[in-house]
């Protein structure tokens, strides 16, 4: 049970005509930590949005934790890419917000604030939460974003492309609190990115994308690095370039690039 | 559009502002050591060429100096007017008119002679009752308009019909229906402002950002709390400007409901005067229309700024 705790069984995604995913076969086991990787437009965010219920399958079965996906709920939280957060609400009130409907039967009103600052304190912004969205940097915002999807206590984290939109410094920052978090609480994660060292720096298994369309599973790296993971010790080993290699081979050689693709 | 122009005149506000401070504190600096140079004169002892002086004046001028120039032109050209026509005021004559005018506004003598500050206030009141309905019919509307595209598919055809539809000839329609001149000038009051507002309601809950409707989907929000913490705070400004467009038109149309109603009324006052031939009345009586317009539209500005959020 504890092996298979998502499993995604010969799903095909069809939007009208266009196929966007074809045959996909994934389990993810509780705890892990999956990187779907591809060249834009290839589905992976598709893929996530199944997985999250946002979206549902053209064929093919999704099941989280023994129950098939339905649509989305709290227990699969979502990182969006642009954060998402109401703008007119704190970033208090943002967390609030979540907490408030995953424990609004169970917990009282000051446990439910507790549980609120503790989201807030977890990615260091206990001090900005009287603040509104758009008085903080976009690194801040992307954090209050990942606490808000923390503080429901989903049994699956989901991801996408959460730090795309950040400069370099503050990615590998973040990068370096989700290891944290993520080690804190034994999330299951899911997250869609198309950055290579990302995805090796962070993954159990990277799942990389064929070019779409019918994107479909084209190989998985199973990245076996020890855990606490540094990024400068990392820079120099050779089993973590060993990775980084093959992937961008993947991406590079076997995919190459969509747009020399429909050039030839 | 106009989020530019204010963000700009900020902006001008902000400069001027730091402008004043600057000044203060060099008067300030001043004071406390008189023995060292200033930075124009030290900067003058390197042999830089310095900026001409002055230059801080300016802004407070540029503002205040065209709109006053502006009002000149439009009395210059009224006075020509008037001095090539005879029977048409000067501005001076309708000044003392106005001032006349301004000195009893609330006197009542009859139903057909109330002064021009009752005139005003019945007007108001016509327009509030009009627009008031409007909102209370037009703003759910909009909302089950635009939350829902069967019932946009059921009244996008009806409204592009009528919207186009001069609002006074609904006033005979409302003259039938209400067999009275007061309530029909609501009526048409209502029907000018319905519009805005349901349009611009509905398009404002169509382009609620599918990231917040996502949110409510994985936080799995019940239908009461996703009207309340996502569409209606995402659609107020939306809403607002409808309101804001509304409460513009309806004060242009209720200027002529009345002169086709009679009773009270500016509009029928302006009628009434020039009836009198008693043009100096009418000229005043445009002026108060411009006023009372332009505040407001002033208001409403300042709540649409007051309810509105930062994006992003």
């Amino acid at each position: 049970m504890a092996s298979k705790f998502i499993d995604i069984n010969k799903v095909e995604m069809r939007f009208g005509e266009f196929q966007a995913l074809s045959d996909i076969n994934l389990t993810v086991e509780q705890g892990e930590f999956i990187t779907l990787i591809g060249h834009s437009g290839c589905g992976k965010s598709t893929l996530l949005n199944l997985i999250a219920g946002l979206n549902r399958p053209s064929s093919g079965a999704l099941v989280c934790n023994g129950r098939e996906i339905a649509g989305p709920g709290p227990e699969r939280a979502v990182v969006f890419q642009n954060h998402s957060l109401l703008p007119w609400l704190t970033c208090f009130e943002n967390i609030y917000l979540a907490v408030d409907r995953v424990f609004g039967r169970t917990e009282t009103r000051p446990q439910r604030e507790e549980r609120t600052w503790q989201a807030l304190e977890l990615v260091g912004l206990a001090a900005a939460g009287g603040k509104r969205p758009n008085e903080i940097s976009g690194g801040m915002k992307q954090r209050v974003g990942i606490a808000r999807a923390l503080s429901m206590e989903p049994k699956v984290l989901l991801m996408d492309e959460p730090f795309g939109a950040l400069d370099a410094l503050t990615r590998a920052h973040l990068q370096d609190e989700l290891m944290r978090i993520v080690a804190a609480t034994g999330a299951t994660v899911v997250m869609v990115t198309h950055d290579v060292d990302e995805a090796v720096l962070l993954s159990d298994r990277v799942v990389m994308l064929t070019n779409g369309p019918a994107a479909t599973i084209g190989g998985i790296v199973k990245v076996r690095l020890e855990r606490p993971r540094d990024r400068l010790a990392l820079a120099q080993d050779p089993l973590y370039l060993d990775y980084r290699t093959s992937v961008l081979e993947f991406l590079y050689q076997r995919q190459g690039r969509p747009a020399q693709r429909f050039a030839a | 559009m106009s989020a530019v122009y204010e963000s700009i005149g900020g902006a001008g506000a902000a400069r001027e502002s730091a402008a004043t401070a600057l000044a203060h504190a060099g008067i300030g600096a001043a004071a406390e050591a008189p023995a060292a140079p200033s930075r124009r004169a030290r900067l003058a002892a390197k042999g830089v060429r310095l900026a001409p002086e002055g230059g801080r004046m300016r802004p407070i001028v540029m503002k205040v100096l065209p709109p006053l120039l502006g009002l000149a032109l439009l009395v210059l050209a009224w006075q020509i007017l008037a001095v090539r026509n005879a029977g048409f005021p000067t501005p001076l004559e309708t000044w003392h008119e106005a001032v006349k005018l301004f000195a009893d506004p609330f006197y009542r003598k009859g139903p057909n002679d109330q002064g021009i500050g009752w005139n005003v206030l019945v007007s108001l009141r016509r327009v509030a009752l009009g627009f008031g309905l409007a909102a209370l019919v037009g703003i759910p509307l909009g909302f089950v308009i635009g939350r829902f595209s069967f019932v946009y598919g059921m009244f996008s055809p009806l409204i592009s019909l009528l919207k186009p539809v001069s609002p006074l000839a609904w006033l005979p329609i409302g003259l039938l229906v209400f067999k009275a001149a007061d309530p029909a000038a609501i009526w048409a009051i209502f029907i000018c402002s319905i519009w805005p507002m349901i349009v611009n309601t509905a398009v404002g809950v169509q382009r609620v950002p599918q990231d917040y409707l996502n949110v409510a989907r994985v936080l799995n929000l019940s239908e009461w709390s996703v009207m309340t913490k996502i569409l209606l705070p995402s659609v107020l400004p939306y809403m607002l400007t409808g309101v804001r467009l509304a409460i513009g038109t309806a004060w242009l149309v209720i200027v002529a409901a009345e002169m086709l109603t009679g009773g009270v009324g500016i509009g029928f006052w302006v009628w009434d005067e020039w009836n009198n031939l008693n043009v100096p009345h009418i000229l005043v009586a445009i002026g108060v229309i411009g006023m009372v317009g332009l505040l407001l539209e002033l208001a409403l500005v300042s709540l649409a700024k007051a309810c509105s959020y930062e994006e992003k």
